[in-house]
């Protein structure tokens, strides 16, 4: 547990950090506001509608794959701990072999069926 | 010494490494892409080859007027800079440089890295959306695209060296690594290098920030020490990563003396990583977001899980 000390140790010194930045900044940096320097960036000209404007997602395709991989990359980190177990290491490798197939097997399906093209 | 005393100490000395680290890299890509491109980069600051140049620019951007546009969510645009750069010093407090200088030791150290890189990306997404700016949206938008799906590959890549040394410590890999590895784990050493610059976000994997097109993507609306710090948690990132590719994959501090020296290694291993990511910065074009995308769907994530069935196959083979 020692080190998880020390880890949160960091963060602190993280927090520190950014808050003495940030003071530094405002006694340091100027501050003349006015609506002109304010306003939206827009490459110059008056910015049109608001910034949240509504856009397609194009990739959320991508995240629900995301989502699936990742959740079997988690299983992926227990098993490198077992994998040379005279009793667990065939097994898990048949197994595991099985589990990620049948994701391959859906990355291949959507991967024909075109979701992996940017539309 | 007590835990606590023990703890402030070691944060301090992270702290240290933190913000001097990424002004070597910021330096050192100043001047070998100046000298790439047949330039001299900065001379003057500091006096010997411009050495000073970064605290130069650290000094300016502190006196720099920092605008926070009306429009914007106030609060999220100001936790934004924290939020990206912060994951990135806890990445490096955990990787060892040798078996005793590590700034933290805990035992599931390859796993707390990737998550807390994690965590960094949403910093950029937190600076997209509260900008209220189309510009930062879309760079938003396309960041988060892309560090969803080079994530992946990354992750894997790493969990097959994990796989391959049976731990999930980042010390216990680099004592399980063999130059033998440079053979067996190439393929997943080649995934997580292209995957550690998509999720920097440096060229050629620039499209969220893609000056041409989007002015600066999520940074758009960002002035002064905010600015800056984004700028820190490029640079931070790319020496986080850099050490943690040549701790995964080349072996950290094996070299000679390693009992006296090995810190050293691990420094200049990563080093040495660190010049190739500039290199491709100098060397490519900036690639298209669907080609991005294909990139890492087609091409990495096959390549990652190939390289995982390798590994696997080899640890239960020679066990």
């Amino acid at each position: 547990m020692a080190g998880y000390l020390v880890v949160g140790a960091v963060v602190g010194a993280g927090v520190l950090l950014f808050v003495a930045a940030m003071a530094a900044r405002r006694l340091l940096a100027p501050r003349a506001p006015w609506a002109a320097k304010l306003t939206t960036y827009e490459s110059g000209v008056d910015p049109v509608g608001v910034g949240w404007a509504q856009t397609k997602v194009r990739y959320f395709v991508f995240s629900f794959l995301y989502v699936i991989f990742a959740v079997d990359a988690i299983y992926l980190f227990p098993w490198a701990t077992v994998l040379r177990s005279a009793d667990l290491g065939r097994a898990s490798l048949v197994e595991m072999g099985i589990f990620i197939g049948v994701i391959v097997l859906g990355l291949a399906h959507a991967a024909r069926r075109g979701l992996l093209r940017w539309v | 010494m007590s835990p606590w005393l023990e703890a402030v100490v070691r944060a301090v000395a992270v702290l240290a490494a933190f913000l001097s680290l990424p002004l070597l890299i910021g330096q050192t890509e100043h001047k070998v892409m100046a000298h790439m491109q047949g330039r001299l980069g900065p001379m003057y600051a500091g006096g010997f080859h411009g050495w000073a140049q970064l605290v130069a620019d650290g000094v300016k951007f502190v006196q720099k007027e920092d605008i926070l546009p009306a429009r914007a969510d106030r609060g999220v645009f100001r936790l934004a800079p924290a939020v990206a750069l912060i994951p990135y010093l806890v990445a490096l407090s955990v990787i060892p440089l040798s078996p005793t200088v590590v700034g933290a030791t805990v035992d599931a150290s390859v796993v707390l890295v990737l998550a807390v890189i994690g965590v960094g990306i949403i910093g950029t997404l937190m600076a997209g959306w509260a900008s209220a700016n189309k510009y930062s949206l879309l760079g938003g938008m396309r960041a988060a695209a892309q560090l969803v799906s080079y994530e992946l590959p990354m992750v894997l890549a790493v969990a097959s060296v994990a796989l391959a040394a049976g731990t999930l410590s980042l010390v216990g890999i680099a004592e399980a690594w063999s130059p033998w590895w440079l053979l067996w784990q190439a393929p997943g050493a080649f995934v997580f290098l292209v995957a550690a610059l998509a999720e920097l976000q440096r060229p050629p994997f620039d499209m969220p920030v893609a000056d041409s097109e989007i002015v600066f993507g999520p940074y758009t609306e960002y002035s002064g020490l905010r600015f800056a710090f984004f700028l820190l948690a490029e640079y931070a990132g790319i020496v986080v990563m850099s050490l943690l590719f040549a701790v995964l994959f080349l072996g950290g501090w094996a070299g000679p003396f390693e009992a006296w020296l090995g810190w050293l290694w691990t420094l200049l291993k990563g080093f040495a990583v660190a010049v190739l990511m500039i290199w491709m910065r100098v060397s490519w074009p900036r690639m298209r977001e669907d080609q991005l995308q294909r990139l890492a769907w087609v091409w990495l994530v096959p390549i990652a899980l190939l390289q995982l069935a390798l590994t696997a196959v080899g640890v239960v083979m020679t066990s």
